[in-house]
């Protein structure tokens, strides 16, 4: 009775807590529960508050904000505690899982004395028992070589060591809490699987909570056993996890789910969220998402609703119940908009080659030296790209951080001699364009990068901006002051917004002025380089079906670079997989998506969280192991053979063929539109 | 470790070598010995003014890479600096002034390091209260503050001082009471009083300049992620801060330190003169006031030698923070 008693209590409870810095609220109210051993998820979008209701919980904000409300741990009232009780809590019974890793460790000491120094705060151990320690940690957490590992310093390990490494940290006093804030937000998403597998190890070794801070639906549907929305410094939603995916009763709820590209269903326009997140410097009175809301009623700008509900399941929404009996799909409620058909109709085959790129390579010296520089090897960025675009048709570029997407558009922007293969461009070699030539050729082909604010002057007018390769392309005067409005309202701006300067306006609009510039001279083929990474998703959804009404209107070729699968998925219909510099499998979107050939292809596609609970729970996994080799060496036969789960189940035999001989790009059957670049492709 | 020292070592010589060379060149060209010679009453024929400046290796008819030569042989193969436009040796003159400078300069700068490392991380920590603007007015008035001025106000303060309470609190001339009895602690107590007003004149500076600088990069550790994992794991804010944020934030400065001793050199000719210190920067400008070849090379030489040897300090102390430099 009594352990049933102690079982049942929470042992984290969260009670109004309101964080304020100076007069901007940035959590206006949040109640939170956590029993032991259970794995609580926050999602929000930037600016709702998620991360600084965690911080708060450990009393780590700067001194400039005011917190209030309680916080309790076992009861226990954590909000006013002296600094010092405090740091006996912190990292002892709550440890702390942060975002950035390479920024989270302190770079001047080594990964072993940075454990050591966790233990030996809260346990008394001498230097060479917490060593000890430390490996054993470093182990759990599947670092190779742990006791070597020890002395190396945060820079010498990968993004995913690193982030292993902090789990360690934090679960070296075996906590009850584990607090990880966007802990697989900077990683690839073969490394996040891994993180996440990690992290749920540590869960599992130590019992502890979990509260899993994330902006990624299918990261929470896929870890947490409840959810709690937060919305403008509140959460708006609270439920169990298949109840809340599967029964959404705020309306804020079913918009973001709503608004995700998923990879297991492609095409059709997904649904926005209209407007942007609430500002919280001067929220208006009532509801704060009342301004986007579609079901929004007059009560609802006067007062706003808490959040209340029955069985766990809370919303604050007056139409709760409404939501909660008739269950519509996001697109029943948002509106959708509506996508042309596409403007070509002709078959593939028949259509204009816009861009043909064949053996494309790029190699970088690695220099040494301080007055004399000497060449002491090569970075083999790009070591074989392959890509074709047609008319009207969006190629898809994948591949995680060091696979040579960037070098590789970056030499096809160049419009040059490559250093070896060749890249046509609308019917022309580009190796063979003199300076007026590859002016003009410009007009064919241009960017939109992916940080909206960085590529865009600050102390030019937008108009300006967007004038800018109009100029560049010598186009007369009046041309340019009729194509300006009809740019703005071609991305959805208004033309009086012309004199207005880019910070006046948020991400996505940013993004879309972005689009504007580059559509200025009427390329043939848009280079999209992870146009919506940096955007939340209930705004990347408005932006991306804006990207394919373009493409229809105006018959537009993309290239399209994203390290999500998903959106290349919604968005692509050619899609191209690049491995260490390399094109390993391409073909169209639903051959490569639905039937991989190349064993990384799968990896990869199965390292993509569903934003759907029980599809999450039952895929099966291909965890690749370790990261990428380094792109010094140049490998001899398959670059992908270390971490290949093939190669690994062959006998000595057929290794030697991916140990000996590199293999090409092959075409699945004649006629279809679908290679990889491997011995023994998946039939 | 060692290796990295070593090559940084190499660095310096051959630095080394190249500043003394260029010195040479510099004041052998742009002084005049001859003229010195020739405005002496009554004036000396051209035969005996070529012998003396030849007897000292300052005559202008002998090519300069000729007359370094000469100078080189000598200091590399009898520690020898050559005479003075007096015809007196250098090395007596060097012997006699570089410990008096020396003890000004060391201590000087040293304090004004330790004082700026701690006003300006202290200020940081304590952005925008009154002790962090108070301290930054503070350091800009001294910054705006010429040397040769905060040794002037520091001087008249010691007289005002001895006025008003008829004996001499703070000494403000020499580096010691001339014929001290007394053992050797009356000594030391002697010298340190001394010491006192021309060190501030020079360590203030230095609190003021580089306090500046480690309050910059103290607020941008204090941001930083990894300050915030040190508290997490459950140090303590003060903990953390020195343990994971001073020492990150005074690597940037080891650099600056080694570089902008330069200038403190040079305010230290000033404060020499002020406070009737005969040391280098007192004979420095003394010298070329004389067109003394020779002894102007000692004090560029003995600057030289500093400036390296601090840049070498500098690097030491990066390495010794920042382990992953140590390759």
């Amino acid at each position: 009775m009594i352990t049933d008693l102690i079982e049942s209590r929470d042992l984290l409870e969260v009670k109004e807590l309101a964080v304020d810095f100076g007069a901007a609220p940035a959590v206006r109210g949040v109640d939170l529960r956590l029993k032991r051993g259970e794995t609580l998820g926050i999602v929000g979008e930037s600016g709702s508050g998620k991360s600084v209701t965690a911080l708060a919980v450990l009393g780590l904000l700067p001194g400039s904000a005011s917190v209030r409300g309680s916080v309790r741990l076992e009861g226990r009232e954590l909000v006013g505690l002296p600094n010092r009780e405090l740091a006996k809590i912190r990292g002892n019974k709550i440890a702390m899982v942060f975002q950035d890793p390479l920024s989270a460790f302190t770079p001047v000491y080594r990964i072993g004395d940075q454990i050591v120094e966790a233990l030996r705060i809260h346990q008394s151990l001498d230097r060479a028992a917490a060593r000890k320690r430390a490996a054993e940690l470093l182990d759990l957490v599947g670092i190779p070589e742990p006791e070597r590992a020890l002395d190396n310093f945060p820079h010498e390990f990968s993004g995913g060591m690193r982030q292993r490494a902090m789990i360690a940290m934090a679960i070296a006093n075996d906590p009850d809490i584990l607090l990880a804030d966007e802990p697989t937000t900077a990683l690839d998403v073969t490394i996040q699987a891994q993180v996440l597998d990690v992290l749920r190890k540590a869960q599992r070794e130590t019992g502890a909570a979990l509260v899993l801070v994330s902006h990624d639906l299918g990261v929470i549907a896929g870890m947490a056993d409840r959810v709690a929305v937060m919305y403008a410094g509140r959460v708006v939603e609270t439920a169990g996890v298949d109840e809340l995916f599967a029964r959404p009763r705020h309306p804020y709820t079913l918009g973001l789910i709503g608004a995700v590209p998923r990879l297991d269903t492609g095409g059709g326009p997904l649904v926005p969220i209209p407007g942007n997140p609430a500002a919280l410097g001067d929220l208006p009175p009532g509801c704060p998402f009342a301004a986007r809301c579609p079901l929004v009623q007059d009560r609802c700008r006067t007062a706003e609703p808490p959040l209340a509900g029955t069985d766990g399941h809370l919303a604050a929404c007056v139409r709760a119940d409404e939501l909660a009996e008739r269950r519509p799909a996001p697109s029943e409620v948002y509106p959708v908009p509506t996508v042309p058909p596409p403007a070509v109709s002709v078959p593939r085959e028949e259509r204009e080659q816009v861009l043909r790129v064949t053996g494309l390579t790029k190699t970088f010296p690695v220099l040494k030296g301080t007055v004399f520089k000497r060449r002491v090897g090569d970075v083999y960025a790009v070591d074989g790209v392959e890509l074709d675009i047609r008319h009207g048709e969006t190629l898809g570029l994948v591949g995680e951080s060091g696979s040579g997407k960037s070098t590789t558009l970056f030499e096809l922007l160049r419009l040059g001699r490559p250093e070896s293969g060749r890249i046509e461009l609308l019917g022309q070699d580009t190796a063979g364009l003199d300076r007026a030539g590859a002016h003009k050729l410009r007009a064919d082909i241009q960017i939109v990068f992916q940080d909206p604010m960085a590529s865009l002057d600050p102390r030019l007018p937008i108009g300006d901006v967007i004038a800018e390769p109009l100029l560049a392309q010598h186009a007369p005067r009046e041309l340019i002051a009729r194509r300006v409005p009809e740019l703005l309202r071609q991305v959805g701006l208004e033309p009086a917004h012309a004199e207005r300067y880019p910070h006046q306006f948020s991400g996505g609009q940013r993004q879309r002025i972005s689009i504007a510039r580059a559509l200025a001279v009427q390329p043939r083929l848009l280079v999209l380089d992870e146009p919506v990474s940096a955007l939340d998703v209930s705004v990347q959804a408005g932006v991306l079906n804006l990207l394919q009404q373009l493409k229809a209107e105006l018959g537009l070729a993309y290239l399209f670079v994203s390290h999500d699968l998903s959106v290349i998925r919604h968005l692509s219909d050619r899609v191209s997989v690049m491995y260490l510099g390399r094109t390993v499998e391409s073909g169209s979107v639903e051959a490569v998506f639905e039937q991989p050939r190349h064993p990384y292809t799968r990896a990869l596609l199965s390292a993509v969280p569903l934003p759907d609970p029980p599809a999450e729970r039952a895929r099966t996994r291909v965890l690749l192991a370790g990261d990428p080799p380094s792109p010094t060496e140049r490998q001899t036969g398959c670059r992908f053979r270390t971490r290949c789960q093939v190669y690994a189940a062959l006998d000595a035999d057929r290794r030697g063929r991916c140990e000996q001989q590199a293999p090409p790009l092959a075409q699945a059957a004649p006629g279809r539109d679908h290679a990889a670049a491997c011995h023994y492709p998946e039939a | 470790m060692i290796r990295y020292l070593a090559k940084r070592f190499g660095y310096y010589a051959a630095l080394l070598l190249v500043a003394v060379f260029l010195a040479y060149a510099l004041s052998a060209s742009a002084l005049g010995p001859r003229s010195y010679f020739e405005a002496k009453q009554p004036r000396p024929s051209a035969a005996s003014v070529d012998r003396q400046l030849t007897a000292l290796n300052l005559n202008d008819h002998t090519p300069v890479v000729e007359r370094f030569g000469t100078w080189a042989k000598d200091l590399v193969l009898h520690g020898d600096l050559g005479r003075t436009i007096h015809d007196t040796s250098v090395n007596d003159d060097f012997g006699r002034r570089v410990w008096v400078s020396l003890r000004l300069l060391l201590i000087g700068s040293v304090l004004g390091m330790v004082l700026g490392v701690a006003g300006g991380a202290w200020s940081a920590v304590r952005q925008y209260k009154i002790s962090d603007r108070a301290l930054t007015l503070f350091s800009f008035v001294l910054l705006s503050t010429p040397v040769f001025l905060l040794a002037l106000l520091l001087k008249n303060g010691a007289i005002a001082a001895k006025d008003a309470t008829g004996q001499e609190v703070i000494p403000f001339t020499g580096y010691e009471t001339p014929g001290l009895a007394g053992g050797i602690g009356a000594h030391l107590a002697d010298w340190s009083l001394h010491l006192l007003l021309p060190t501030l004149s020079l360590a203030l500076g230095g609190l003021a300049l580089y306090s500046r600088y480690q309050r910059g990069t103290m607020l941008d550790v204090l941001g930083s992620d990894y300050l915030r994992t040190a508290e997490a794991k459950g140090l303590t804010r003060n903990q953390a801060l020195i343990k994971h944020g001073l020492r990150t934030a005074i690597i940037p400065m080891s650099t600056m330190f080694a570089y902008s001793f330069l200038g403190i050199f040079t305010g230290a000719a000033f404060t020499e003169t002020i406070f009737g210190w005969h040391g280098m920067g007192e004979w420095f400008i003394q010298a070329i006031n004389e067109q003394d070849v020779n002894s102007v090379v000692a004090v560029n030489l003995f600057a030289a030698v500093v400036v390296l040897a601090s840049g070498f300090l500098a690097d030491v102390l990066t390495a010794a923070l920042d382990p992953r430099v140590r390759t």
